[in-house]
Parts: C-alpha cells; structure tokens; sequence
C-alpha cells in the first residue's frame, strides 16, 4: 500500500460579510429583481418631490407675519407668518390677550404631571395629592376670580388647554366607570349584567357626535326647569359616559385574560367579592391592560377635536375662530391645519411610543 | 348493565332567607340598581315633558310627513326641496351608507396593502408603510376631513372652467364629472349574465371541491370563476344588441352637463375617511399576519406546497380568525366616523337632522332618529362580521 500523496484540500472560500452597510443594502433594497424596481421607483420619486416640498415649505417660505409677503410667495412658498401672527389665538382660543399666561402655566402643569405620570418611579400614593395639587393649580388658574386675577367664564376658555383638559379629565372620570361597568357585565346577576351591556352596546353603537349633539341640545330638557348647567361640563360629561364604555371594554378584555384558578383561590382564602376584585383580580387585570387604556387615551385626545362642532372652541376650532373672521389670512389657512396637525401629532405619536415602551415592559416579565 | 349513569347528586339547595345568603343580598342589589335606574329615569323624561310644556315644544314624530323645505345637494333618490321630511333622512341615510360602503372597500385595500408592506423586504417600502400609518393614524380623523377638503377647494379650478381629463372626466370646483353608459336592455341583460356566472361559479366551485375531496387531484377555480362572470356578461350584452352609448359629460356654458359626478364634498369625506381608517387597518393585517408562527410556513413548505398555496391555503386562514374582530370594529368605526361629514357640508344623515333640529326644534325625535340609524347600521355589521367570523373560526370538537 503506498501512503498516498499529500493532497490539501482546496482552501474555503472567505465566510460572505453580513455586517456592515454594503450587505445591508443589497438585503435590504435590492434582493431581488422587485425589490430593485421599487427602490429605484421610490429613490426617483423622492428625488423629485422632497426638493419641492424642502423649497415650499422652508426655503421659499414666508415665516415674518407679514400678510403682502405671504401673499407674494402664494404657490411658490408655505405662509407661516400666519402662525406667528395667529399662534397665541390657535392656542389658546378667545381667552383674553393680557391674562394667556394663565392658561398657559395650568396647560403646561397638566402636562407635566402628566408625563410625571408616566414614570414608573412615581407611581406611589403621593402621586394622588400631586394631581389634586394640579387641578385645583389648573381652574385656580383659569377660572381666576381671586387674588386679582380676572375672572374668565369657561365661554372664553379655548385651544389647547381645552383640548388637554378635556382628554384628560374624561379618561381620569371615566377610568372607575369603566371598572364597574366591566365588573358588572361579568356578575352572575342578570338585571346587572343586561343594564352593563346596555349601556356598553348602546354607546358603542353610536358615533360620539351624536352624543355631543345630545349634551348640547338635549342636556338642558333632561335637567329640571331654571337649573343650567355649563355646556363644557355637559360636553365634558358626555365625553366621560362615551369613552367609559370603551373603556369598559377593555378593562373587560383584561378580566377574561385572568385564569379562573384565581377567583377561586381568593374565595378559598374566604375573600369577599370586593376583596377579591380588589386585592387579586383587578390588580392583575388593569396591569394587562395598561397599553389598551393609552390607546383609548390617544383617541379620546383626538376625538376632543369634535367638539368644535357644538361650539367650543378647542384647538380645531379656536383655530377656525382665529383664521375666518379675518379675510385677510384666510386664504392661509392650510398652513395654520399644519400648525395644528402636528401638535396634535407630537402629543398622539408620543403617547402611542409610551404605550409600546409599557406593553414591552408588561410583556417582558412574561418572556423570561 | 344500568341503561343510564345516575344523574349527579346536587347538594340540597337551601333556601335561607337572610342577609348572609348571597342569593338574597343578589336579588336585593338588583332590585336596588334596577329602581334607581328607573328613577333616574323617570326623573330625565319628567323634567323632559315639564320642559317642553314650559318652553311650549312639540313633540312626536308627525312633524316628518310635512314638507322639509330645504335643498339637498346630492341625492341618491329623487328629491325636491317640497318633499317631506322623511324623505330628506332617507337621503341622508342613503348619503351615509354610500360613503360608508364605499369607503369600507377602498380602505380594505389600500389597508391590506399597507399591511403587508410592513413585511416587505425592501426597506423603502417598509419604511413608507411604517410612515403613513403613524402620519394618519395620529391626526385627528375630523381635522383630515377638513383639510382634505380645503385642499379641493383650494386646488381645484373654478366651478366655471374645469379641468378635462382625456376629454372624458371633468374635475373643477363642481365636482368630478365622470362617463357612465346609457342604461338599457344590454346592461340590464349584462347584469343578468353577470349573476348566472356567479352561479355558475359557486356550482363550479362546489364539484371542484368534491371533486378534489375524492381524487385528491386540484382542479382550477379562479381562472373557471373569472371566465364564467365575464362570459356571461359579454353574452348578455350581445344578447341585449351591445349597446355602446355612452353618458358622456361635456363642459356646458355654466356647469356640467351630462354623466355622473361626485361633488367635492363627498370626494373630500370618502379620500379623508379612507386614508385614515386604511392606517388602523394596515395595523389590523401586519398583527394578523405577524400572530401565524413561523414555523406554519416552513411546515407548509415541507409538504411541498408553493408559496401561493402556502399562503392561501395556511397561512391565511389562521391570519383572518385574529384579523376579523378588530377589522369589524375599524368598519364600524369607519362607518359612524362618516358622521363627521356634517363638519364639511356632505349631507348625511347627521347634517339633515341637524337641519331638521333647527328648523323644527324637535331635537329630541331628530338625534333619536340618527341615534336609530347607526345603532342599527352597527348592529347589522357585527352580525354580517359575526356570521363571517364563526365561518373563519377553529373548527373544534
């Protein structure tokens, strides 16, 4: 047997580069033979269209409030000396000029605890007295009526600081309806139970217009005869009762996810009903649905915007009211729906980051 | 051998009449919660009828024979201003299902296919899908509308001189003039021939499948389907003397004359409602299809079925069972977001009753009425979607 010759094999080809820009690239924008085509279809199209965009709304842009200059730059450049001109007025509605500080402080203070609210760290009971502090901060501050400040009816009160007040206060007052609600469509009683689901079907099943046409026009006939109630409190009120079966909905959903094998362990234990709703189920089931309730938020936080339609002058509408009556900047108006749109963007993209950080967190503890 | 297992012993129920009982304080709860909703209740419709006797309002529903007195810009029925009331709802309500079906439609689309442009593997494409559902998603649904429509307004030409497209669609400040055939026995046939092949189809369909349930060997469907529709709609045409009128409109002295056409309105309600309740639904889709695990497609391929079996005949169907609740829910939403059209003159059913309530005062019959319109609108859609649901739902023992 001869030892067969050394024969070395022939060396590996070098492993491809996956990391890095390059293989980046060809995996991410040119694959394949599709992909390709609508890479160079969408480089061509933004080519194209972002030098017009970037030209009208920054380069040939008109940004000193300047109504002839506006009008000289019609078509070829976005107006936003619309904004400087009208800001105050977009934000804070009919308010009166000299006092919009005080709007301003409460709008900021509510957003504040707000974001405090947010953080996890924070979460302990003096958290409570924080947003007690808060509101009383926040109608001290727009009501007035003491300490020299000038009083102001909630006729005068408008934009953002409506709009932020009317998100928050309906989901905070709607918040313990919608636990009762959800506990009560799944009671064991059946007069209960069928007045929960009413309730929820019923609200679920119209659009909130109609509920705010029914505050506006209706309110007033249901209450007895000389009493009236202030419409942003009918309006409020309606917002609540609208969004709390929504709500109900959700918090029902966290409820259903709670295994069975816990209610029964907290009868065994000999816990009352409440006790155990209180102290087992519940702090469970509102943990899981944390995310959903931030969504509900984010669309309450939208939906504010219909109450224009009865009349009160939140941020779409106090932008309407600042830019009709004057025939001037009316041509303008897309600029200052830019204006608005985006603050209603930066307040909704933000919350719904927020929500998909928590529903990360929520889940984390469950994917060890 | 006993014919039957004895039936479970229950404990004897006990009948105790105190406090303790859970059965009695339920019963006390309930007829507690029950008279205090009854009361409040009665408190509300009391003060109502006082109310209304106070400040001297009608009330019932008589006011909707007389006439309505006011002008309704489109209309899917005929209409004139002296017609009474009811008809002017039945308008609106038309008006209302009109953008809303359509828009349910278009949205489904353009929905799905953002949806599944989230899983592209060109990161243009996923990034511009990514965009447009948080750019949509984000702004309010009634400040879109609004711009929407000033956008129309304020780009497209004057009422006077429109702009023509092919010579065959105007669009000005008018609206968007658009072709449509002369109707007559050739379309009327073509409709018909249209619904035999849809007959045909499912009667092809049903023996494609026995067929395979007996052989194991597939037989085509769509392509079957496809020719059946078409064939007998081309049939029925040249049965009906394949009539080639066309409706075509011409730019008058003043206004459009001839063919159909959407005013800006509308235009500007189904472009604003479609775009926005497309983001929720592109984010409905990527869930449903992100929920199937991997390994069902990799199973799938392992069988040896191709990427459009493994699709339709996998992957899908377990995508649709987590995609139909929320789906339903996004029409639905669709549908009473329709409601915001009163902001911007599209006369639907909340625009005429907000005429109505005005004219009339009968505020309570009117938003009753809207209140009954969409709570059956919704109602009926989630019993469609139910239906459709447990037809997509786990076959379980």
């Amino acid at each position: 047997m001869a030892a067969a010759a050394f024969q070395p094999i022939a060396p590996r080809p070098a492993p491809v580069r996956t990391e890095g820009a390059l293989p980046w690239l060809k995996r991410n924008l040119f694959s394949n033979l599709p992909s390709t085509v609508a890479t160079i279809i969408l480089v061509g199209l933004a080519l194209w269209w972002l030098p017009q965009l970037i030209s009208w709304a920054l380069v040939k842009a008109v940004y000193v409030p300047s109504f002839t200059e506006c009008q000289a730059a019609r078509g070829i450049g976005a107006c936003w000396g619309v904004i400087t001109e009208k800001y105050r007025l977009i934000l804070f509605g009919r308010y009166p000029f000299e006092e919009q500080w005080r709007p301003l402080i409460a709008t900021g203070a509510m957003v504040a605890v707000l974001m405090a609210s947010c953080v996890r760290a924070f979460w302990r009971p003096w958290l409570v007295l924080l947003w007690a502090a808060m509101l009383a901060l926040f109608f001290g501050l727009m009501f007035g009526g003491f300490a020299g400040l000038q009083h102001v009816p909630t006729d005068r009160w408008g934009g953002l600081p409506l709009t932020v007040m009317l998100a928050t206060l309906s989901i905070g007052l709607a918040f313990p309806l919608a636990v009762v609600v959800a506990l009560g469509r799944r009671s064991k009683m059946p007069a209960i139970r069928t007045i929960c689901v009413i309730y929820v079907e019923l609200i679920r099943g119209v659009p909130l217009i109609s509920v705010l046409f029914m505050a506006s026009f209706m309110f007033p006939l249901f209450m007895p005869p000389g009493t009236s109630i202030d419409v942003l409190l009918r309006v409020l009120v309606g917002i609540t009762l609208f969004s709390g079966a929504y709500m109900a909905e959700i918090v029902r959903g966290g409820l259903q996810a709670i295994p069975k094998g816990q209610q029964e362990a907290a009868d065994t234990l000999g816990l009352s009903y409440w006790q155990a709703q209180r102290k087992v189920i519940l702090p469970q089931a509102l943990a899981m649905v944390v995310p959903g309730i931030m969504n509900n938020f984010i669309a309450i936080f939208k939906d504010t915007s219909l109450v224009t339609i009865v009349s009160l002058y939140e941020l779409t509408g106090a932008m309407g009211l600042a830019l009709n009556s004057d025939s001037d900047w009316r041509p303008f108006k897309i600029e200052a729906y830019f204006f608005i749109a985006a603050i209603y963007f930066a307040f909704c993209f933000s919350m719904s980051r927020y929500s998909l950080w928590i529903e990360k967190r929520l889940s984390a503890s469950k994917n060890r | 051998m006993t014919a039957s297992a004895s039936p479970p012993r229950t404990p004897p129920r006990q009948r105790d009449w105190s406090w303790r009982s859970r059965h009695v304080r339920g019963l006390i709860y309930q007829v507690v919660a029950l008279g205090l909703i009854g009361l409040a209740l009665w408190f509300l419709v009391h003060n109502t009828l006082t109310n209304m006797r106070v400040r001297g309002i009608q009330s019932g529903f008589d006011f909707l024979a007389s006439p309505a007195g006011f002008d309704i810009g489109e209309h899917l029925i005929p209409y004139q201003s002296n017609d009474p009331y009811w008809m002017a709802f039945l308008v609106g309500v038309l008006n209302t299902l009109r953008v809303a079906v359509i828009g349910i439609v278009l949205t489904t689309i353009l929905g799905t296919l953002l949806g599944i442009g989230r899983f592209s593997n060109n990161a243009l494409v996923r990034g511009l899908c990514y965009a447009y559902v948080e750019l949509f998603r984000n702004v309010p649904i009634l400040l879109q509308l609004l711009m929407w429509y000033l956008f129309l307004v304020q780009a497209l030409p004057p009422a006077g001189e429109p702009k023509s497209i092919l010579g065959v669609f105007y669009i000005g400040a008018g609206g968007l003039s658009y072709p449509v055939p002369v109707w007559g026995l050739g379309q009327a046939l073509a409709g018909a021939g249209a619904l035999l092949g849809v007959l045909l189809s499912w009667l092809w369909a049903r023996s494609a499948r026995l067929h395979f349930e007996r052989t194991g060997r597939p037989r085509a469907v769509l392509l079957p389907a496809i020719a059946f529709v078409l064939g007998g709609a081309i049939l029925g045409w040249v049965v009906g003397g394949s009539p080639t009128a066309w409706n075509i409109p011409k730019a008058g002295g003043f206004s459009i004359e001839g063919g159909n056409s959407m005013t800006p309105e509308f235009i500007a309600v189904l472009l604003g409602l479609t775009l926005y309740t497309a983001s929720y639904v592109a984010e409905v889709v990527r869930a449903g299809i992100a929920a199937v695990p991997h390994g069902q497609g990799e199973a799938a391929g392992a069988l040896g079925l191709s990427k459009g079996q493994q699709m339709r005949l996998v992957s899908m169907p377990q995508a649709l069972r987590v995609i139909i609740p929320p789906m339903t829910n996004q029409y639905l939403n669709l549908t009473k977001n329709s409601s915001l059209a009163v902001a911007i003159g599209y006369p639907d059913v909340v625009s005429i009753a907000n005429t109505a309530i005005n004219q009339t005062g009968r505020a309570v019959e009117c938003i009753a009425i809207v209140m009954l319109v969409y709570l059956t609108t919704s109602l009926g859609t989630s019993a469609l979607m139910n239906w459709y649901n447990k037809r997509a739902a786990i076959k379980e023992r």
